[in-house]
Formats: structure tokens, C-alpha cells, sequence
């Protein structure tokens, strides 16, 4: 019974540790699948975390109120924020043609810069640490379901959490549908596999990568604004995405870009990253289990190459840069 | 400018004056160009005289620096392939445009108007439904990746009339068919024309442009020509249009001296991916100084027996003996097992054009020079690389081939189908083997550059290298032949000698049956 509990309760956790990792990793997926490799998804996740908790804060300083407004700003400016980063990305790797990665790395270089920048002016202008007020962090905290959180086991598998695990995955659900139905998925698809099979099919190739990417970015803000609003409950913690955007970049493989696939893989990963907590080892240091996300991604790019199913597989033209007269 | 006014409307597509280069590459200049409605006209030029350029241009893949085009009387502006459709114009590319992980009817429907999702069922109806109308065989479900290149041709094809094109470019498209296959293709030729479609024809072997077209538009160095009616042309005048002077189109086989065994290859058997039998029992020997051939149905082990013999396919059953000299004693040395640059090292070079034709042994970014160090600097000692010798080599096969490009120095992506593989199979050759393997050397190659190929191997039997020459066309392989080996199912059934057998007794054996002077009575 009680390791029921704590398998129970390590799930719990596991999902909302998981939650932003499924928000970045739907956004990286998105990225991807128009053949753009964005690497910068950490620093992206930071602009989004100090964006979300600037507005979150401004908005309860300048209007006096608490709970759902502060909310609907940190979401909707941690979102722009997270498209804005995108569209940087865009303009240096579509338009100007700049290589994939080194444009990638740069960017989650300045956006880490960038949120712990503006994460400090924000804690002196607050006068020692940024914190957002009560209400506020109420509405983010686990959405009341009356009675339903007490049935013993369901309840807490599926009904303590916060709105925005349940957000995540409608979100994971809608992109596995847009991807795989739609006529614009598959368009989508087609350019990030072959942008000049796309191109001379009357796709406007440049147009698709501007808007994945962008989207994209802005679902890794969300993702980071997870972080700061969720994780740390509203206060600014200067390492608060602390490497997740380099994890979700890894679980993009582990889900082999399958968005519906990184729902049950964000969950593993969520929980391997909080077995410190939950299935302590005696001895073992911390940095072995931080390893475990890693070594499962490694595990799973060796099954799925011995595998070889060709669906499973990167966007053929990911980390390439399309011109339609080179050849 | 009145001379730019089309003269009739009959004339489907009218391109004046079109110009376009790439950076110092003149490209095209000036040239001129007609097609009319419900004929298949030829498009022929040597490799890299701009033909593939032009056709892109009408397609909207790439952007005139000069000159106008008509549609159906109109002039236009054709900027991105979208305009290109929307005037009903289709192009099946050199290097097909389909997306290997997707269906066949997905690669049909991508890009086009419709509902928010797709309909498949409706969608797979009007696919079969185009497919029966010209006489095409297509599964809509099958996967790209799963496909055969005549397949994947075929969806091409359908892509282009599902988006109702009126026009249509053929790139090339029997570089890489088997002669049944063209046979087919150009039944559906007939019945699109009969529709009053017009298609544009690019191939290099003129038996063809003689047996479909009704005219020729003949490209040099990217400069218009003339175009002829087919009825009045003839494979030579052709070939001295495009080539500019008069050419032999002899093949000579001079007679081979100084016969000696290189290779013994004895019951050779190696397994293909699903485990069937790719090659059964082969045996045969080559000799330096003699050019064998191999002829057979593609997909009957060719690829298998050469990859095997330079150690790069792993062989189940037999030897493969191979005459070396080792501390100044005759021995037969066994090179099963060896890795293939030992195999290398030993004197046996391999040049394979691939049915996709990219990635054969080249790197496309890379420039000639670097290319052909690819292959040298082992030769060399010291930890650094010699650029001087490969350059020189380049230099020296840009000349010999007249492979066309600005300089040594150009990634060789750059250069056109058909001069990328002249550096192919020069810098095999460049390597000085014993035994030297080449196959499918001509695909895609215009025919000055063919024969180039032919006497190039002539070349080398004469100093006594042993040649396996691996081929598709029937008539090329028996004239250039000593010996031919008939492959069928991967097994060998027959060797005869090509000046006292008649084609179609060597059809018989590449369809796996036997000739009446050979076995006689265990005819399957
Ligand atoms: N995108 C490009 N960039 C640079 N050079 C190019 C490009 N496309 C074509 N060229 C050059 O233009 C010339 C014409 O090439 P094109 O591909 O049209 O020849 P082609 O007649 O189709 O030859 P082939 O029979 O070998 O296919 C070649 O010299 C080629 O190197
Ligand atoms: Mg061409």
C-alpha cells in the first residue's frame, strides 16, 4: 500500500514536472517539422519565464487587482514574448539565411542573459525579491475539483493539478490532429521534409517556417512562464528554467516528433527528473539522476535507428537552410 | 519589337530572348523556344547546355534575367512554381520532387486548395480515376520510400495532371527506366497527346526522341539552335547539331591482346535485406585486357556482384580469386573478407552510378579538387594534404572530358547531371586499377560524352586493365563487349560471345531462359 502511495504520488508530480517540458516540446516539434532546428529553446523559455512574472507583477502593481488578470497577462505577454524570440530566429535563419545552430545557440544564450537580466532589475525594483501576491499564485495553484480530488488514486492521478496541465495536453492533442489531418499539416510536413518539393508544389515555404517557428516560440515562452509562475509560485528564481529547454529538446527525439507521443514521454521525463525527491537512493549523488532523462534519450535514438521506421525520423531538412535557385 | 509577337496561337508556349546565369555562368543566352498544342516535342543538348535551366524557368523554379514568355498567345510572368500551375504547366524534375514519407496520393494532393482536412476516400477515387484514363499503374497508399523509381515517376506524372496540367516537361524521365518501362511511358506519352496535351521531352538517347516526338529543339552551350521535324532527322544529323561538328558514332572493339586471367569469381552467393538469394551461384572469370560486359533486367544482382567484388557487400557462399603478385609469386589471392580499402589498395576500382544518381561516391559541396583527394591522399605520406596532384589531375580530366564548369574550384552540386558524373568515373579511372568496374557510366550522359566513356574504357583494356562494364543499353553493350555475361534473378545464364549472338537470343537469357546452343533442353 504505501509504495502504491508513493508510485501514485511520484506520478503526480511526474506530470506536473512533465507540463512545461510537453508545452516546450510541442513548440520545438512545431519548429522542427518546417525543418528549422532551434536550439535556443532554453533561452527562449527564459524570456518567457521573466516576461510572465514581469506582467503578472506590473499588472497587480498598476491595477491593484489579483487572480485571474494578473494571469491572463502573464500569459499573453510570456506568449508574445515566446513569439517574438521565434520570429528573431526566423528573420536570422529564413530570410538572412544564417546557419541553424550557431543561430540557435546564440539565441539561449541571450535569452538565459536576457531573463536573469531583467529578472534582477525586476527584484531591485521590487526592493530584494519579486513576488507575485497571493491571489495571484492561488490561480495558478491546483484547479478545485470539490469532491472529485478525493477518490482515492483517481483523484490524485487526475485531478490535482493546475489549469495549465490540462492546457498542455488539449494543446498536444490539437497539434498531433493539425500535423497529421489537416491540409496545412501536411503542408507543413512537406516543407520541413523537402522545402523544394513543397515549393514547386505551390507551398510558400517561407511563410510556413515564419509561422511554425513563431508559434512555436511562443508555446516554449508559455512553457517557460510555467516555470516562474508555477514552479517557483511567482518568484523570481534566477535559475528557474535550469536546463528544461535543453530537455525538451532532447524529448523531442524521445517522442520522435510525434506531439501526441510527447505527452506519456514528458510524463517519464518529468518523473525521472524529480526521482531525487521521490525514490531517494541512499548514496547515490545528484547528478546520476540527472543523467537518467539523458541516458533515456540516448536509449531511445538507439531503438529507434535499429528500428528504422522512416516516419519515426527527424524532418529530412531540419538544420537546413532553403534557397529555391541553389542546387 | 515585332519579332517577339507569337505567330500563331497553335503555339502553346512561346520563351524569347531568355537569358540567365549563375554567377559567371552564362547559363542561357538569348534563346528561343515554341511548343505547340498536341505534340511531344525532344529537347536535346549536351550535358549542361542549359535544358534543365530552361525548363526550370518555365516552371518558375528559377527567375529569367531577360527575355518573355507566352502562354497560349499571353505574355506572362512566371515567378514561383504556383504561377507555373496555375497556367497549367507541369514539370517532372531530373531529381524527382516527392516527399519520401508520405503516401503517393499525399505527394498528389500537397499544396492544392480544398477543405480544412483531406478526403482521402475522394481523393484516392480521383487519383485511380486519372490513373485509369492514361493506362498508369499506382497504389495511392504506398509510402514514396517504398517505391521503385518508375514508380515514383508515375506519381510525379499524376501530380501533374491532378493539378490539370496542359503542358508537360519530362525531365529525363528514361534515365533510369528499363526498356519495358519507357515502352510504357511512352504509350501514356501517346495517350496525353491524343488529350491535345503538349509535353516537352529532355533525354539523352536518340533512339527515343525518333520513336515518340513529333519535333526537335536542338540547345548548345546554352544557346538555341534549330528545331527539326523528327520525320526528317536522323541520329547522326542530330548528334552533329548538338555537338556542333560532325561525329563518328562507331564504337570500336579493337581485338584484345595479351589475354590474361586478373579474376576468378567461383560460386558466388550473397543474401539481399529480406534474406532471398540476390546472387545464386556465380561464377565467371575476367581477364585483363578484354572488356566484359554484364547485361541483365535491373535489380538482377549487378549492383550486388560489383558491390561484393569491391568488398562492400557482405558474400555468403564462394570466392572471389583475384591474381596478385606477392613477394614476386603468381598467387590467387582470395579478397572475400577484405575490407574495401584493401581492396582498393590491391588494384580494383569501382565507379557505380546509382539508379537516383546523387550520392555516388561524390560529395556535392565539395569542389573537383578535393573530390578527387578523396581518393589520392592515401597514396601520399605525411600529415599533410597535397592539393597540387589532385588539382592537376581536375584540371587535366576537365579537359579530357570537357566536363563543363567555371573552374576546379566549383562545389560539384553546381555542375550540371551529366558533368558530375564525368567526374565520377575520371577519377576512377585517374586511379590507374587493374581491375576496373563501371557501372551505368552513361547514365544521363549526352552521347559525345558517352562515347567519350566508351573509348575512355577502350583506353584502359588496351593497357591490359581488366573492364566490367555494367550497362542497360543492349546495343552498346554488345558492341563494346568481348564477353558478355547475362545476368538473371542473380543467376549467371550465359556468357556469350556478342559478335555471334543475335539480341534477341540475349533478351532471352536476361529473361532467365536459356538458348538453344547453350543448355538446350532445361529451357524454363
Ligand atoms: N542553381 C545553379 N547554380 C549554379 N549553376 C547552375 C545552376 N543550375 C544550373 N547551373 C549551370 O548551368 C548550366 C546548365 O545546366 P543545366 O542543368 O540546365 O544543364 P542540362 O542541359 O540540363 O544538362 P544535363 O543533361 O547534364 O542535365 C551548367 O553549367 C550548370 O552548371
Ligand atoms: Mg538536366
Amino acid at each position: 500500500m504505501k509504495t502504491l502511495m508513493i508510485i501514485i504520488n511520484w506520478i503526480n508530480a511526474a506530470v506536473l514536472a512533465g507540463t512545461p517540458l510537453l508545452l516546450a516540446t510541442n513548440g520545438e516539434i512545431l519548429t522542427e517539422k518546417s525543418g528549422n532546428l532551434n536550439l535556443g529553446v532554453e533561452g527562449q523559455m527564459y524570456m518567457g519565464a521573466v516576461t510572465g512574472l514581469a506582467a503578472a507583477w506590473l499588472t497587480e502593481r498598476w491595477f491593484g487587482v489579483g487572480g485571474i488578470i494578473p494571469l491572463i497577462a502573464a500569459v499573453v505577454f510570456a506568449f508574445l514574448m515566446g513569439c517574438i524570440s521565434g520570429l528573431i530566429y526566423s528573420v536570422l535563419t529564413v530570410t538572412l539565411r544564417a546557419n541553424q545552430n550557431v543561430t540557435g545557440l546564440t539565441l539561449a544564450i541571450f535569452g538565459t542573459g536576457f531573463g536573469q537580466f531583467f529578472g534582477e532589475v525586476l527584484s531591485n525594483e521590487a526592493g530584494g525579491y519579486v513576488t507575485v501576491g497571493a491571489e495571484t499564485k492561488h490561480v495558478f495553484g491546483n484547479i478545485n475539483f470539490g469532491s472529485l480530488t478525493e477518490i482515492p488514486v483517481i483523484g490524485t492521478l487526475f485531478f490535482r493539478y493546475n489549469w495549465l496541465v490540462y492546457f498542455a495536453i488539449i494543446v498536444a492533442v490539437i497539434l498531433g490532429w493539425f500535423l497529421n489531418k489537416t491540409r496545412k499539416g501536411l503542408s507543413l510536413r512537406a516543407v520541413g521534409e523537402s522545402p523544394a518539393t513543397a515549393d514547386s508544389a505551390g507551398i510558400n515555404v517561407t511563410r510556413y517556417k515564419y509561422i511554425a517557428t513563431t508559434i512555436g516560440g511562443g508555446l516554449c515562452g508559455l512553457a517557460g512562464m510555467y516555470m516562474s509562475m508555477v514552479n517557483q509560485k511567482g518568484i523570481w528564481v534566477t535559475n528557474c528554467v535550469s536546463g528544461y529547454g535543453w530537455l525538451a529538446i532532447a524529448l523531442v527525439i524521445f517522442s520522435t516528433w510525434s506531439p501526441l507521443r510527447a505527452i506519456y514521454s514528458s510524463i517519464i521525463f518529468g518523473g525521472l527528473s524529480v526521482m531525487y525527491m521521490r525514490v531517494p537512493i541512499p548514496g547515490m549523488p545528484m547528478a546520476i539522476y540527472m543523467m537518467f532523462p539523458y541516458i533515456a534519450t540516448i536509449l531511445v535514438l538507439i531503438l529507434t535507428s535499429i528500428r528504422q521506421i522512416k516516419e519515426h525520423a527527424q524532418p529530412a531538412s531540419t538544420g537546413l537552410n532553403y534557397y529555391r535557385e541553389e542546387r | 519589337m515585332l519579332d517577339t509577337k507569337p505567330i500563331t496561337v497553335d503555339n502553346v508556349v512561346e520563351m524569347h530572348h531568355i537569358c540567365k546565369s549563375f554567377g559567371t555562368v552564362q547559363a542561357l543566352s538569348d534563346v528561343h523556344f515554341e511548343l505547340r498544342r498536341g505534340e511531344i516535342l525532344s529537347l536535346l543538348g549536351e550535358n549542361g547546355s542549359g535544358k534543365t535551366t530552361l525548363m526550370n524557368i518555365l516552371s518558375g523554379i528559377y527567375f529569367p534575367d531577360a527575355g518573355e514568355i507566352y502562354v497560349n498567345g499571353n505574355l506572362v510572368t512566371i515567378r514561383q512554381p504556383k504561377d507555373a500551375f496555375d497556367l497549367k504547366i507541369g514539370m517532372v524534375h531530373q531529381h524527382f520532387k516527392l516527399v519520401d514519407v508520405f503516401s503517393a496520393a499525399e505527394n498528389i494532393v500537397l499544396g492544392l486548395p480544398g477543405g480544412r482536412t483531406i478526403n482521402r476516400r475522394a481523393l484516392t477515387r480521383h487519383v485511380r480515376e486519372i490513373a485509369d484514363q492514361y493506362g498508369f499503374e499506382i497504389d495511392p497508399d504506398k509510402k514514396v520510400y517504398d517505391m521503385s523509381v518508375s514508380e515514383k515517376q508515375t506519381v510525379e506524372i499524376i501530380k501533374a495532371l491532378y493539378r490539370g496540367a496542359d503542358i508537360l516537361v519530362l525531365d529525363e524521365p528514361t534515365a533510369v527506366l528499363t526498356p519495358q518501362e519507357t515502352d510504357k511511358l511512352f504509350d501514356i506519352m501517346r495517350a496525353m497527346k491524343k488529350d491535345n496535351k503538349s509535353i516537352i521531352l529532355i533525354t539523352h538517347k536518340l533512339n527515343e526522341v525518333l520513336a515518340v516526338s513529333d519535333r526537335v529543339t536542338v540547345l548548345r552551350k546554352g544557346e538555341y539552335i534549330d528545331t527539326v521535324l523528327t520525320k526528317d532527322a536522323t541520329i547522326q544529323s542530330l548528334t552533329d547539331m548538338m555537338v556542333g561538328r560532325s561525329v563518328s558514332l562507331e564504337i570500336d572493339c579493337p581485338v584484345p591482346q595479351n589475354v590474361e586471367p586478373i579474376l576468378k569469381v567461383q560460386s558466388l552467393t550473397v543474401l539481399n535485406q529480406d534474406g532471398g538469394k540476390a546472387l545464386d551461384d556465380v561464377t565467371f572469370g575476367v581477364n585483363g585486357g578484354e572488356i566484359l560486359g554484364i547485361a541483365g533486367i535491373s535489380g538482377s544482382g549487378q549492383r550486388e556482384l560489383c558491390e561484393a567484388i569491391a568488398g562492400l557487400y557482405p558474400v555468403t557462399g564462394g570466392s572471389i580469386l583475384y591474381k596478385n603478385v606477392v613477394d614476386g609469386h603468381e598467387v590467387d589471392e582470395n579478397v572475400v573478407g577484405l575490407n574495401p580499402n584493401d581492396i582498393v589498395k590491391k588494384g580494383i576500382a569501382l565507379a557505380f552510378v546509382p539508379e537516383d544518381r546523387l550520392g555516388m561516391g561524390l560529395v556535392p559541396s565539395l569542389n573537383m579538387v578535393d573530390n578527387i583527394m578523396l581518393k589520392h591522399y592515401r597514396k601520399k605520406k605525411g600529415f599533410l594534404v597535397d592539393r597540387r596532384t589532385s588539382r592537376e589531375i581536375a584540371e587535366r580530366l576537365v579537359d579530357e572530358l570537357q566536363i563543363v564548369t567555371p573552374d576546379v574550384f566549383t562545389p560539384i552540386r553546381k555542375l550540371s547531371g551529366g558533368n558530375v558524373q564525368k567526374v565520377l568515373v575520371g577519377r576512377e579511372i585517374d586511379t590507374h586499377p587493374r581491375l576496373l568496374m563501371v557501372a551505368y557510366p552513361v547514365r544521363g550522359l549526352d552521347i559525345n560524352s558517352s562515347y567519350t566513356i566508351y573509348n575512355l574504357l577502350n583506353e584502359q583494356k588496351e593497357k591490359g586493365v581488366a573492364v566490367i562494364f555494367i550497362g542497360e543499353d543492349l546495343d552498346v553493350l554488345m558492341e563494346i563487349s568481348d564477353r558478355l555475361l547475362v545476368l538473371s534473378g542473380g543467376r549467371v545464364t550465359g556468357i556469350v560471345d556478342p559478335r555471334c549472338t543475335s539480341k534477341q537470343d540475349i533478351g532471352l537469357l536476361m529473361l532467365g531462359q536459356s538458348i538453344d546452343n547453350e543448355k538446350g533442353a532445361d529451357a524454363v
